[in-house]
């Protein structure tokens, strides 16, 4: 297929990115595309945002040096700790973000999508905090999947709409949270919770993300007097990813390396991997890679974990991939889980079945050399798949 | 100056007789795509103007309950863009209400935009809407779609500020495509008031011919829409009859009765 060439040059990574919307939506994304440019480059709108992360969210987040994991592996494995976020994953950054901004531009009403409902709880936090009005879509598989966080959204006031559409999972949720954009905009911001959708989301999350990477790095070169040599993430949509790389980028002396979610193995077509097994095309108003069939229909994707599984990807994702400066790779559902075991042995940490598979390479025989100083990136804790662990690790 | 397309010439000739038109839509594949070519028949006998034709899509973002749920039918039916445009070209009416595509980008982005242009003309259709395509991103489909002969239809909506109107009229050929309300298509009690407001909007800055869309089922909604614009266009009411009441052509007369009092209301 013939790639699309950068048609506006607004928004775009190489040609990936751009705003592929009904018209309706348009005039508010050039709404937020400017509040967020104002803000970002005000000094007051800084100081709030950090202000809030450091008291609110509990910012930074440490690094702990994973010695037993090291030993087990045989590399030196360092962990950035975003599961000790308030709210227990790295959302809460661009939840906040967001909402500071929707709060400038007077929209009183919030509306989000989530899969594994990390998204939706900070969400729905943050709009406590703000006094703002939330209601969270989400796919009644995944309702069903991570219902503790149905419980906390509910109980921080937002209002929970199971979507029955589709897969009935993050990409419907997504497509119900786009159909209620398109009919409240005159008072409703859209936080979405990762760095896909149409411009300008994937900068402005990548930007309010981007504090796990600069801190990541600050922290690893006060500690070490060096860089890491390897740093890994994993990637659904990519908004942990594209924060954390964001350290890295300018250091080519960093491997970057993005973990999809394989599901039951690329080659049963059952996984939530675009970059590794995908192609480009459009799905909610980015081009970027994509799941989708020889006629463009968008496939049904599969991963143990909710919020990996989800056919599209960030656009600048889809850009470091062609580039070359990341590499993608999929690891299968009974890696991650054997990794979120480990992990939980060896250190004291459980992680959310997302960040599990960040970890997963580090058991790859021959994958890592022998003796590399790894940083990764622990996206979520994991007390909201303690009941699927319970039914897939038969504890 | 290029020469009058299909759908030019349509207008043209509904001015000259002061009537506006009548636009249906219907989603190819619902009911099956074997009965595509004698629903097309029966809304030409009713008097159908333009009619659109929509391709199935997994992901319909600006569609609403009865689109949607017809698009998912059509899709576990197994049909395709390909499947679609080789049945308009056996159904091949040249002298019929001329076809405008209506769609979302993927799919013309998977078969590639000059060989999906191609096909689209050569199947006899006239012009395509994209619904998640703005002008912004639109510049190599419309290359595309001019070297095939194809109109290109933008959308206008509620929110579109003056400059954005600008925009989408000098994108638009064939007609201007203005929605009713910000929100989703879907059947509606009434047609909201600021629906008048943004077609005269667009007619005071271009000569374009503009037709509304989006909440449009009943031949008064028709003719309240047809004081201000060129045209009307009947979607989910008329996907819903036709899962309905189509019955492999069974409910063919009903559908004829019903659509030619929704002609009428154009006739002012």
């Amino acid at each position: 297929m013939k790639a699309m060439s950068v048609a506006s040059g607004k928004g775009r990574f190489g040609a990936y990115g751009g705003r592929y919307v009904p018209e309706t939506l348009v005039p508010a994304l050039d709404q937020l595309e400017r509040e967020f440019d104002a803000a970002w480059a005000s000094a007051e709108f800084h100081a709030e945002f950090e202000a809030i992360l450091s008291e609110f969210v509990g910012r930074p987040t440490p690094l702990t040096e994973a010695r037993r994991l090291s030993a087990e592996t045989g590399l030196h494995v360092v962990i950035k700790r975003e599961d000790l976020n308030h709210t227990g994953a790295h959302k809460i950054n661009n939840a906040v973000g967001q909402c500071l901004l929707a709060r400038r531009m007077g929209k009183r009403r919030i509306i989000a999508e989530t899969g594994a409902g990390q998204h939706g709880v900070a969400t729905a936090t943050v709009c406590a905090l703000f006094g703002l009005r939330c209601e969270v879509y989400m796919g009644e598989e995944d309702c069903a999947r991570q219902q503790l966080n149905v419980f906390r959204m509910k109980l921080l006031g937002a209002k929970v709409i199971p979507v029955s559409s589709g897969t009935r999972t993050l990409k419907d949720a997504l497509n119900e949270a786009m159909r209620d954009w398109v009919t409240n905009v005159a008072d409703t911001h859209y936080v979405i919770g990762t760095a896909a959708g149409p411009h300008p989301y994937p900068a402005m999350v990548r930007e309010f993300q981007s504090v796990i990477g600069k801190e990541a790095r600050a922290q690893y070169v006060q500690r070490y007097g060096r860089l890491p040599e390897i740093g890994l993430a994993c990637v659904g949509g990519g908004s942990n990813a594209i924060g954390f790389y964001a350290g890295f980028l300018a250091d080519p002396e960093v491997r970057l390396i993005g973990i999809e979610a394989g599901g039951h193995g690329l080659s049963s077509g059952q996984h939530a991997a675009p970059l590794t097994a995908g192609s480009p095309g459009v799905l909610h108003g980015s081009y970027s890679y994509l799941m989708q069939d020889e006629h463009g229909q968008v496939l049904p994707t599969h991963s143990v974990s909710a919020g990996l599984d989800y056919p599209g990807v960030g656009a600048e994702h889809s850009y470091l991939k062609d580039t070359g400066r990341v590499e993608y790779r999929a690891v299968d559902d009974s890696d991650a889980l054997a990794a979120f075991r480990r992990l939980a042995e060896l250190e004291g940490i459980i992680p959310a079945f997302e960040s599990a598979h960040a970890f997963a390479p580090l058991f790859e025989a021959a994958y890592l050399p022998l003796g590399s100083r790894v940083l990764v990136n622990l996206s979520g804790r994991g007390d909201k798949d303690m009941e699927s662990a319970v039914q897939l690790l038969e504890l | 100056m290029e020469t009058m397309g299909r759908i030019a010439e349509r207008f043209a000739a509904l001015a000259s007789r002061n009537e506006k038109a009548l636009v249906p839509f219907v989603l190819a594949g619902d009911p099956s795509l074997e009965d595509l070519p004698g629903i097309l028949d029966a809304l030409a006998v009713a008097g159908a103007d333009v009619i659109e034709v929509g391709i199935p899509f997994s992901d319909p973002i600006a569609d609403g309950p009865t689109i949607q749920a017809a698009d998912q039918r059509a899709l576990d039916r197994g049909v395709t863009p390909t499947m679609v445009l080789d049945t308009l070209a056996r159904w091949g009416r040249s002298e019929g209400p001329p076809i405008v595509l209506m769609g979302y980008l993927n799919p013309i982005l998977r078969m590639g935009l000059d060989e999906f242009a191609a096909r689209a003309a050569a199947s006899g259709c006239s012009g395509t809407i994209v619904s998640d395509l703005t002008p912004e991103e639109s510049g190599e489909w419309r290359e595309a779609s001019r070297r095939a002969g194809l109109d290109t239809i933008f959308l206008a909506a509620p929110t579109s500020t003056d400059e954005r109107l600008d925009i989408v009229c000098q994108s638009s050929t064939g007609f201007v495509y203005a929605i009713s309300r910000t929100g989703v298509t879907g059947a509606a009690q009434a047609a909201p008031p600021e629906v008048t407001d943004l077609v005269r909007r667009i007619k005071a800055r271009t000569d374009r011919v503009v037709c509304v869309g989006f909440g449009i089922s009943r031949p008064e909604q028709v003719a309240m829409v047809c004081q201000a614009a060129d045209g009307a266009v009947v979607g989910s009411w008329l996907v819903d009859r036709l899962a309905s009441d189509w019955n492999g052509g069974a409910g063919r007369g009903r559908l004829i009765d019903d659509v030619r009092k929704l002609k009428a209301a154009t006739r002012g």
